[in-house]
């Protein structure tokens, strides 16, 4: 039977979490676009679940080439979003790790960061853009507000996603540091 | 050789390298290497992939089979990578013989 779960994650580590807590009480994630996440039953805790930043979209030749080695390694590609794949595998083969040491993990986590950063940018300009618009726009004709507002407001729509892509780099960005320092240690 | 190419593996790549004296697939080797190290390496699906990879294109081993989606593709040393094989057991038989001298003076 399908259920149908409607929900917004932006941090994966969070979602991934709950995708894990699902299928430990037997519901496992079959299907997933835009918000909305499609569990199927199955016996609680048969799978393991985690999501991986491709480099590319799958459709690329070399995305398709990792999951298909990911495929021939016992790890289903269930379903994916833009450059986000949902991997599951068997409980029963063990723990599910895609990257067990300091250089792939950080190779992923940067992946993660750089995919934050770069949006966390856009916006930021596109704050200071429609901001220095909206002042231009008050300079020129103090009396007509109306459109200084309304840009304003725009302004402040992007200062506020600019402020959750920070956030959201945050977490890579620590696991960044610590991998980094762990290097410096161990090989 | 270069600096870097004197240096250390790191122990996932040397356990890949020494599963490759025979041809292997993917999943044999991270079979492989949980058995050579007794349980405590478990190399994760994506960190091979990239470590494989890497050795391909330097060389220090070959893919093996035909067609390019072949199901199954299996890995096999090549002469340069038995030679990193050798260089890095003079590595870790330094770092042995010093690591057991000191052991014995501080008691």
């Amino acid at each position: 039977m399908k259920h149908i779960v409607w929900k917004a994650y932006w941090d994966f580590e969070r979602e991934e979490q709950w995708l894990n807590e699902m299928a430990a009480r037997g519901l496992s994630l079959s299907d997933y676009s835009w918000c909305r996440y499609v569990f199927e039953d199955t016996p609680p805790g048969k799978y393991l679940y985690r999501i991986e930043l491709l480099r590319y979209t799958p459709a690329h030749p070399e995305s398709a080439a990792y999951l298909r080695f990911l495929e021939e390694n016992g790890v289903e590609h269930v379903t994916s979003y833009l450059r986000w794949v949902y991997l599951r595998k068997p409980a029963a083969e063990g723990a599910f790790d895609l990257y067990t040491d300091a250089d792939s993990r950080l190779r992923f986590y940067r992946r993660v960061r750089a995919l934050w950063a770069v949006l966390m940018w856009i916006y930021l300009t596109m704050t200071a853009v429609y901001a220095g618009s909206s002042l231009f726009y008050l300079l020129q004709s103090p009396a007509d507000r109306g459109q200084a507002v309304t840009i304003l407001c725009y302004s402040l729509v992007f200062a506020a996603f600019t402020l959750l892509f920070y956030h959201l780099q945050r977490s890579p960005a620590r696991k960044i540091r610590l991998l980094r320092q762990e290097k410096t240690i161990r090989e | 050789m270069t600096q870097t190419e004197k240096g250390a593996l790191t122990e996932g790549v040397y356990y890949i390298l020494l599963s490759l004296y025979r041809p292997m697939h993917g999943y044999g080797i991270m079979q492989n290497i949980r058995e050579l190290s007794g349980g405590r390496l478990q190399m994760g699906a994506g960190t091979l992939y990239g470590a494989l990879n890497t050795l391909l294109s330097r060389g220090y081993i070959r893919a093996l089979g035909g067609a390019l989606d072949a199901r199954k593709k299996e890995y096999e040393i090549t002469a340069p990578g038995r030679a990193a094989v050798a260089a890095e057991l003079a590595r870790l038989e330094e770092l042995l013989t010093n690591g057991k001298r000191n052991e014995g003076r501080n008691g």
